[in-house]
């Protein structure tokens, strides 16, 4: 017996869900950075949930696409984040805000 | 049809562009301290000033011989060019594929119209890279001149719409870079505007374009194409609203590049900040851009539109003949003055082209040169006035021609060209101009010859506010004549001024034939524009007759079956077609871009 | 006849010269190469003549293309030569005046920092004069017309370091520039009406009067602004600003009459239009007088000169618009004559008085200049038309005609003649006669720093041979010259000459009755004694005579200052408030406007970006939602 799809996908809705709720609550940069990646992986879950149900292995393609581009953000932004944290003792989301217009 | 076996228009085209690329990488050491770097991307405080004056450097030596390289390789064009059968259609046609699936071709050719604009071209571009005094960065300079000549020259040879449009926007990178980097006091904003504004007409020319590609295409076999000929031969064919608009799109983009009152506002702020060099070039070449396009796509190709549209550009031209007249005389700095001058003369350009006489719009060819050389000796001068004294207030200036005699000489001939004095270049095409106006609208012609008196009342007052008159400020006692390196580079554009003005007979005799061909075309299309039977005397030849007599676009028309061994021996094309072939791109059926 | 190309080639080869090499040659190497260059041209007119002189009286034309100028399609215009009777006629006492003025120039040039630029500007005068009265087609005598205004620009600022002369010299072109407007019309009428602008396809046509009096008064608006007639005289009493030379070559013989010279020529075109005759005429009688009135009251020597040139040349108008083309062309040539003579003997004196021009500060110079006085003497009398000098003879063929046109006309022409003749009465006295009244002034110029005046005692002294000879030359044609047309005895050689140019269908022959013709003679005589006596009378003593020389006349009527200040100060305005209110406000304001708006749409814009991350989070999270129910009430319905 397998488990029923519907329960990945509530699985993933709560996590995404939990993702940007504290992307939008949080102030401390890395905690955002960790919600986002909690984000994409909601997404992936959907991806592979719908792959398996479908018998579509473009699904499982697309989560390869999702990790290779999550790497590739941690990998900026967290240089971005190491050098704000040089320049500045603590580093929350509101102080930077220079791209004020 | 004339051809060679060498690709000469390609190597007129991508000889400056590799200079340019050439002068890219050659190495700088000066390069993260340039003026251009410091000037253009700083806000809030001043610009400073240009950097000291720059040796001709590695980057000059390129630029040297890549521009007399290039000078050379177009008089041997207007040498070659074929005068005997008087060949009224495109020459050197060069025909490759670029894009196909977008019908795009890379194509370019030559004809009575446009082989002068080239040669002036040539021409005026070593006189401006090397006769002003260079300051800052020469390796960009240099880069960014070639760049813009290339550009020039694509322009002005292009066969295809797409060609065109990419050439005609990218001269306005340089020209943005060269008034930025090494302009005066306010150039940010002089750029700025510059950029903008012919930006925006741009946007006119582009969907003009798009439209009559997508317009055509269904009576093209379903074929998208941007071919000049073909397009040029359909679009007789697309509704008269259509051909309207798409003339007015045209018309407006051009208007704004010309400049026409009232879209010339950029003008005099881009003219007096430029560089002397850059001011150069702008009014002598980038000004032609849009006249030229406004014959070669315009009139050629939607002679419909603008045979309804001539009323209002004749009145556009009239008014601003009288407007600029009346602005410039009150202007009370020397560059400025000279800025509004030449509203002026392109509107004369404009009026002539739209008599559609055959006077007229040969005339309007002529003044388009004649501006070239006028206007870009007097920036010359301008500028050497500029470098030894500082300013070009009248107020600071006055009585230079007792330390500066020669100066003041070589000035009085150009501003005696400017004012359209008989002997010089000016005359013969202002008159042409006027007479071939007045036989077809007259009282447009009988407004526009105010001009005669008003270019003498603001050129004059000006000379005699700069030269004549006692020395009252100190500063204006002692300036260094004219140097002989100066008077040699200002040599040739005088000898130009006197000989368009003496024996303008070989220019006349290349431009005419084309000039007629084209206005067969006007006749053809629209009847009712009121072409004069003029053209029927001296020169009338049997291919233009054949041309005339035939159906648009028929193939069997023999063009300039006299023209000669060389080239035209086998093939025989009919002139609207202009089916070319270069080695190596050999392409037979009319208009067959595929 | 290969002397023909001469006649222009020899001028240009040395203008050229001097132009390009004048500043190596020099004083006075550039004068003299300059003088035979004028000369040969001279020589080579004579030598034409004299080979038109032998051939039959219609076939006195020869044409030279040189080469082709202008051809686009049917516009073919050539340079090309015509030497017909007028053309030489005028090219005779052009070079052979221009010859005589260059010489002179040598000696009162000398000196001058820019002597070889004078020379050059001479060289080219005479050559654009050719070719204005030698073109065998309109457009190439525009070329010329155009190339004697030049000349006269840089003769008339040719001491550009003075105001008044820079100045001058921009009016002077600016003013003919008007006239050649009407030229200009007229050229485009004419090709577009014959498809030519050749004299001998144009003027052999029959032409509606509409038309013809349309192309005429264009013509005639070009020769108003060349020949200083009204309304564009004003530039020709300021143009005396130049060296005297020009203005005797220029301003008095040989450009001004440019205009007599055109309208003579297109006496074919104006024969069919009465009302273009009769505004020719009648302008011809106003200036004329008009000219006159001014001339009684100036002091300058030169101005007094200058306004009567332009009365003369009203004079030549008068005849012309009567129909009596051949009396118009003799009184420009003996006026050339005399108004010659009498400009460069009043050089003669101002270089005598080191640059003094003012009358009032001359006097009793008759003891200083032996040559000088009698040349003046002579061209005096010419002007004031005492027989049996030039003057007489030629202003009788006119006022003959202008009896016949209409008597009013001759009776402007008249009382034109005894102004005439008091002017130059009072120039005379107040010049040549009564005390020495140079030397005062010359110690208070000589206190305000001009110490080299009349040093130790100095007098005025004669001038050089180069000036005198001549002056002797033209003081003997003024004597003599009016033999070339006399009325009587054969002697009409003028009207013989050019009469294949005037048959009777472009001028027809009127005759006046010979006693009214003695009257008329007896008439003017009687007129231009009366102003003589009037002139010495008011004169012999007294130097101001404030009752006799009204403000309004001193200043010419007020005429150029009501003009300034009703034409041009207006323009002027017009043009200030073109430039920078309507150009730089509201041209440039709409366009800085667009610009302006999309600057502020984006300033009101940028408030939403405020840099902070959650506010762009909650903005996506929010557009998410959107899209989400969107796309849910899509699917529900």
């Amino acid at each position: 017996m397998s488990v029923p799809s519907a329960w990945y996908l509530v699985l993933a809705a709560v996590l995404f869900g939990l993702g940007a709720t504290g992307l939008l609550i949080r102030r401390n940069v890395l905690v955002m950075f960790m919600c986002i990646e909690l984000m994409l992986n909601a997404v992936n879950l959907t991806f592979v949930t719908f792959s398996r149900d479908l018998n579509d292995i473009g699904g499982q393609v697309n989560v390869f696409f999702v990790l290779v581009v999550a790497a590739a953000e941690v990998v900026v932004g967290l240089a971005i984040i190491v050098a704000m944290f040089r320049r500045r003792a603590a580093a929350t989301a509101d102080d930077i805000h220079i791209l004020k217009g | 049809m004339k051809t060679t076996g060498l690709p000469i228009l390609n190597i007129i085209v991508f000889l400056p562009l590799a200079g340019a690329i050439i002068c890219l990488l050659l190495p700088s050491a000066s390069w993260s301290s340039t003026s251009l770097r410091r000037s253009s991307w700083s806000t809030g405080r001043p610009a400073p000033a240009p950097g000291p004056v720059s040796t001709l450097g590695p980057a000059g030596i390129v630029g040297l011989v890549v521009a007399l390289l290039e000078l050379a390789f177009v008089i041997f064009l207007v040498i070659d060019y074929p005068t005997s059968g008087h060949a009224a259609g495109f020459q050197f046609v060069s025909r490759h594929s670029w894009i196909g699936a977008f019908g795009i071709d890379w194509s370019l050719g030559v004809d009575g119209i446009s082989l002068f604009l080239v040669a002036m071209t040539a021409l005026l571009f070593p006189i401006a890279m090397f006769g002003p005094t260079l300051r800052g960065n020469s390796r960009a300079f240099m880069g960014w001149m070639l760049l813009l000549e290339a550009a020039c020259m694509g322009t002005f040879l292009s066969l295809d719409l797409f060609v065109f449009f990419v050439m005609f926007e990218i001269t306005l990178v340089p020209g943005y870079f060269l008034v930025a980097g090494w302009g005066g006091a306010r150039r940010n904003y002089a750029a700025m505007k510059f950029f903008i504004y012919t930006f925006a007409g741009s946007a006119f020319l582009f969907v003009a374009i798009i439209a009559l590609v997508v317009l055509a295409a269904p009576r093209n076999g379903g074929h998208q194409t941007f071919d000049l000929i073909t397009l040029a031969r359909i679009a007789g064919s697309l509704p008269h609203a259509d051909q309207v608009l798409i003339f007015c799109g045209f018309a407006v983009a051009f208007a704004v590049k010309i400049p026409l009152v009232p879209f010339h506002s950029w003008l005099p702020d881009t003219y007096t900040e430029a560089p002397t060099a850059g001011s150069m070039i702008l009014a002598g070449i980038l000004f032609k851009l849009g006249a030229y396009g406004l014959l070669r796509l315009g009139i050629y190709v939607v002679p419909v539109g603008a045979a309804d549209m001539a009323p209002v550009l004749l009145t556009l031209a009239a008014v601003g003949i009288v407007y600029g007249s009346l602005i410039t005389i009150m202007q009370k700095d020397l560059k400025r003055l000279v800025a509004y001058a030449s509203i002026v003369d392109v509107a004369f350009i404009v009026l002539g082209f739209f008599a559609f006489s055959s006077q007229g719009v040969t005339g309007g060819v002529l003044e388009m040169v004649n501006h070239g050389l006028t206007t870009g000796a007097i920036f010359f001068l301008v500028g050497i006035v500029w470098e030894r004294r500082g300013t070009l207030r009248f107020s600071d200036l006055g009585g230079l021609q007792k330390s500066m005699p020669i100066m003041a000489a070589v000035f009085l001939a150009v501003v005696m060209s400017a004012i359209g004095l008989p002997g010089l270049n000016g005359f013969v095409g202002e008159f042409l101009v006027l007479v071939g106006t007045f036989a077809t609208h007259r009282w447009w012609a009988v407004v526009a010859t105010v001009a005669v008196i008003t270019a003498a009342v603001y050129m004059l007052w000006a000379y005699q506010r700069v030269f004549h008159g006692p020395v009252l400020n100190p500063a204006n006692d002692a300036v260094a004549d004219i140097s002989w390196r100066e008077l040699a580079v200002v040599a040739p554009l005088l000898v130009g001024i006197v000989f368009l003005g003496v024996y303008p007979r070989p220019f006349l005799e290349r431009v005419t034939p084309s000039v007629n061909y084209l206005l067969d075309r006007v006749e053809q299309a629209a009847p009712n524009a009121h072409v004069p039977k003029t053209h029927n005397v001296t020169y009338s030849l049997p291919a233009n007759q054949d041309v005339r007599g035939g159906p648009p676009g028929a193939a069997g028309a023999a063009s300039a079956s006299g023209s000669g061994g060389a080239g035209s021996g086998g093939s025989s094309g009919s002139v609207p077609s202009a089916a070319g072939s270069t080695p190596g791109s050999a392409t037979a059926s009319a208009g067959g871009s595929k | 006849m290969n002397a023909a190309y001469l006649i222009p080639a020899l001028p240009l080869i040395g203008a050229i010269v001097l132009l390009f090499g004048g500043r190596r040659l020099r004083e006075p190497l550039s004068g003299w190469l300059a003088t035979i260059m004028a000369v040969g041209s001279f020589v080579a007119t004579v030598i034409v003549w004299v080979s038109l002189l032998g051939k039959q009286a219609s076939a006195r034309s020869i044409d030279k293309n040189i080469f082709t100028w202008v051809p686009v399609n049917s516009l073919h215009v050539n340079a090309g030569l015509q030497l017909d009777p007028l053309s030489i006629l005028w090219c005779l006492f052009v070079t052979g005046v221009g010859s005589l003025i260059t010489l002179y120039s040598i000696g009162y040039m000398h000196g001058d920092p820019s002597f070889s630029r004078f020379f050059f500007l001479l060289n080219a005068f005479v050559f654009s004069m050719i070719v204005l009265v030698l073109a065998d087609n309109y457009l190439f005598s525009f070329f010329g017309w155009e190339g004697v205004g030049f000349c006269s620009y840089g003769l008339i600022g040719f001491w550009f370091d003075r105001d008044t002369a820079a100045v001058a010299a921009k009016k002077a072109f600016v003013t003919n520039r008007v006239g050649d407007y009407g030229f200009m019309i007229a050229l485009f009428l004419l090709f577009q009406h014959f498809g030519s602008f050749n004299y001998r396809d144009v003027l052999h046509s029959h032409l509606s009067g509409s038309f013809a009096t349309g192309l005429a008064l264009m013509l005639f608006l070009g020769a108003v602004g060349k020949s200083a007639q009204i309304p564009l005289y004003m530039w020709l009493p300021d143009a005396m600003e130049g060296p005297t030379p020009v203005s005797a070559l220029i301003h008095a013989a040989t450009m001004v009459t440019a205009g007599v010279y055109l309208v003579a020529r297109s006496a074919p075109i104006i024969h069919f239009s009465s009302a273009a005759q009769w505004t020719i005429s009648i302008i011809g009688a106003a200036t004329a007088l008009l000219a006159a009135t001014i001339a009684c009251n100036q002091n300058d020597i030169k101005r007094v000169l200058a306004y009567s040139t332009v009365s003369q040349l009203g004079y030549m108008f008068l005849g012309e618009g009567s129909g009596d083309y051949g009396a118009g062309i003799y009184h420009t040539v003996m006026h050339a004559f005399f108004k010659a003579l009498l400009f460069l003997s009043a050089g003669a004196v101002i270089h005598a008085l080191h640059d003094e021009q003012n009358m009032k500060r001359m006097g009793n110079l008759r003891r200083y200049l032996p040559i000088t006085f009698p040349a003046f003497m002579i061209g005096f009398l010419a002007l004031a038309a005492i027989p049996p000098f030039d003057g007489f003879w030629s202003k009788d063929a006119i006022l003959a005609a202008a009896w016949h046109k209409s008597p009013a006309l001759w009776a402007v022409g008249v009382l034109t003649a005894f102004l005439t003749a008091y002017y130059m009465t009072r120039q005379v006295v107040l010049v040549f006669f009564g005390q020495s009244r140079w030397f005062d002034h010359a110690k208070e110029r000589g206190a305000a720093g001009d110490h080299h005046v009349y040093e130790a005692g100095g007098v005025p002294h004669e001038a050089p041979a180069t000036m005198t000879v001549p002056l002797v030359i033209l003081a003997a044609a003024s004597v003599l010259g009016w033999l070339l047309d006399a009325p009587f005895g054969g002697l009409d050689f003028i009207n013989k000459w050019l009469a294949p140019l005037f048959p009777p269908t472009v001028a027809p022959a009127f005759s006046v009755a010979t006693g009214t013709k003695w009257l008329i003679g007896l008439v003017s005589v009687a007129f231009a004694l009366a102003g003589l006596a009037s002139g010495v009378a008011a004169w012999r003593r007294a130097v101001d005579r404030p009752r006799l020389e009204p403000a309004v006349l001193e200043h010419a009527w007020y005429i150029d200052e009501g003009v300034s200040r009703t034409v041009a100060g207006p323009l002027t305005r017009m043009a200030n408030t073109f430039s920078f209110v309507i150009d730089g406000r509201l041209v440039d304001g709409l366009v800085r406007a667009v610009s302006g708006s999309f600057a502020a749409s984006g300033r009101q814009l940028r408030r939403v970006q405020t840099g902070y991350v959650r506010n762009y989070a909650l903005g996506i999270s929010a557009g998410a939602v959107i899209i989400l129910f969107y796309v849910s009430l899509r699917a529900g319905s």
